[in-house]
């Protein structure tokens, strides 16, 4: 079995030491070192039964065992082995398969008594048959899932009318996607834009936060309505756009000034608040 | 009266549609005796497929759906660009197939074929429109049938119901899938003896099992 085959086998660890006594006898495929022992952790694949039957179904089939006539011992082992392996990878395994465990297990013993009494062997019949007729009829099912998925295959290759969205639901959805990494863009271009003009660079330049406080205060005093990317845009460097920046935030902070946006994503501008409002600092009246 | 050019008319009313159009609904909306639409649908059909056009006509659900060629997926595809159905999980599709042949049928008797749970399997289905409520049985604890529905048979492109490979069909695929058993089968039959399983297994029985009181059988499955 080529890890490319269509069942995928099971991938475990190197060499798990489940199945106490058994390890010997794991499935041979349902255990397979990948590469070899490194720190980081190993990743692991377990093929994903749909349940117990499903499991046993596997079994028979990776063995080549005639589903008519199954040696009990040996696919009760198989799957034990198999529910250990689970377990090793602390894979929570689903009642189901325990009750699967228990009833292989029973007809085991069964199989191991010795025949009843001449007469009564036709109403006992062989164990096995009813595990053998679910596992049939399930593998019919399991072959009609299959040329659903076929026709689904197919179908989906087909597209009917109707299935582009409409102007209207494609309108709000441009803004959605919007992400962090956005955002640092939108900043980084605004960056960007800072003038070079560093012909002079002085050193050890401060920008006053006072200063800025009352320049900014005045500005929008003076102007009535300032975009906030003019006031960066005045700026001559990063410091004193960070310091610009800060004065805003001190200037809305006491309420001297307000900042609104008219639209979604639109300017933001600065505008001066009511007198009255910063002076006494209370809370934007209703 | 019907339409002077029925063949172009029938596309029209065709083409307006992103639904399955069932003989009867277009024969009446045309005016048409039934045999001239059904008759104008095969020319068009063949029409699209002599001149290999981007579209086709398909039989789908019990009705004529105007479809875009599977040739021509890839590029319908892009420009959907993910608006198709997520595709259904193993779990959905064995369920799916259990309730497409067994129906009218209960959750128990699913999950009895099935060995697990199905409860939640059965609730994606639901919510898919894929399976439906189909009323309750009469055994003890009236518990809900549920069966197939017209979407079911739209999201497999089926016909109808009598599209699915029979019970004979099945087993003959499976048969073939494994070889060994194929051999089995062979022996068995010139033996002719008892066979554990066989003939007498009535897993795919196909008809509803008789029980439900609000069932609304559907098409018999089958023939």
């Amino acid at each position: 079995m080529s890890p490319a085959d269509d069942t995928p086998a099971p991938v475990s660890k190197a060499a798990p030491s489940a199945a106490p006594g058994e390890a010997g006898s794991l499935p041979r495929d349902a255990m397979r070192p990948r590469g070899l022992a490194g720190p980081p952790p190993v990743m692991v694949k377990l093929e994903r039964f749909e349940g117990p039957l499903d499991l046993l179904l596997h079994l028979i089939k990776r063995d080549e065992i005639d589903i008519y006539d199954i040696p009990i011992a040996h696919i009760t082992q198989q799957y034990l082995a198999y529910l250990e392996l689970m377990r090793s990878f602390d894979l929570e395994v689903a009642g189901e398969f325990l009750v699967m465990a228990a009833t292989l297990m029973r007809i085991k013993a069964k199989m191991l008594l010795p025949l009843p009494a001449v007469g009564e062997e036709e109403e006992e019949g062989d164990p096995r048959e009813e595990l053998v007729q679910r596992l049939v009829e399930y593998r019919q099912f399991k072959e009609a899932a299959g040329t659903l998925k076929l026709r689904e295959d197919e179908r989906r290759l087909l597209f009917e009318r109707g299935l582009l969205p409409s102007e209207d639901e494609a309108g709000p959805l441009p803004l959605a996607p919007a992400t962090l990494f956005d955002l640092l863009d939108a900043l980084n271009r605004v960056l960007s834009r800072t003038p070079r003009v560093t012909v002079y660079e002085v050193q050890g330049e401060v920008y006053d936060l006072d200063e800025k406080l009352s320049l900014i205060a005045r500005t929008v005093a003076e102007e009535g309505r300032v975009r906030f990317a003019t006031l960066l845009e005045r700026c001559q460097t990063r410091a004193e756009m960070i310091v610009t920046f800060i004065a805003l935030l001190e200037l809305v902070k006491s309420g001297t000034v307000a900042v609104v946006q008219d639209e979604t994503f639109g300017d933001i501008s600065l505008v001066a608040r009511a007198p009255e409002e910063s002076e006494t600092h209370a809370p934007a009246q209703p | 009266m019907p339409p002077r050019n029925l063949e172009a008319a029938l596309e029209a009313l065709l083409f307006s549609s992103d639904q399955p159009l069932s003989l009867a609904l277009l024969g009446e909306s045309l005016e048409a005796p039934l045999d001239e639409v059904a008759h104008a649908l095969k020319t068009l059909e063949a029409g699209y497929a002599s001149r290999q056009a981007g579209v086709e006509l398909r039989e789908i659900a019990g009705g004529y759906l105007l479809v875009t060629a599977a040739e021509h997926a890839e590029w319908v595809g892009r420009l959907l660009r993910g608006k198709k159905k997520m595709r259904l999980s193993r779990a959905a599709l064995e369920t799916m197939a259990i309730i497409a042949y067994k129906q009218p049928v209960t959750k128990s008797e699913v999950e009895a074929i099935r060995g697990v749970d199905s409860s939640a399997v059965l609730g994606t289905l639901l919510e898919r429109n894929l399976v439906t409520i189909r009323g309750r049985s009469k055994v003890v604890g009236r518990p809900l049938l549920y069966g197939t529905t017209q979407e079911f048979l739209d999201y497999f492109g089926l016909r109808d119901l009598s599209e699915l490979p029979r019970p004979e069909e099945l087993r003959a695929l499976v048969a073939a899938r494994e070889p060994e058993q194929l051999e089995m089968l062979e022996v068995m039959a010139e033996v002719g003896s008892g066979l554990p399983v066989g003939e007498s297994s009535h897993e795919v029985e196909p008809l509803p099992a008789g029980t439900g009181d609000g069932a609304i059988a559907d098409e018999p499955f089958g023939d």
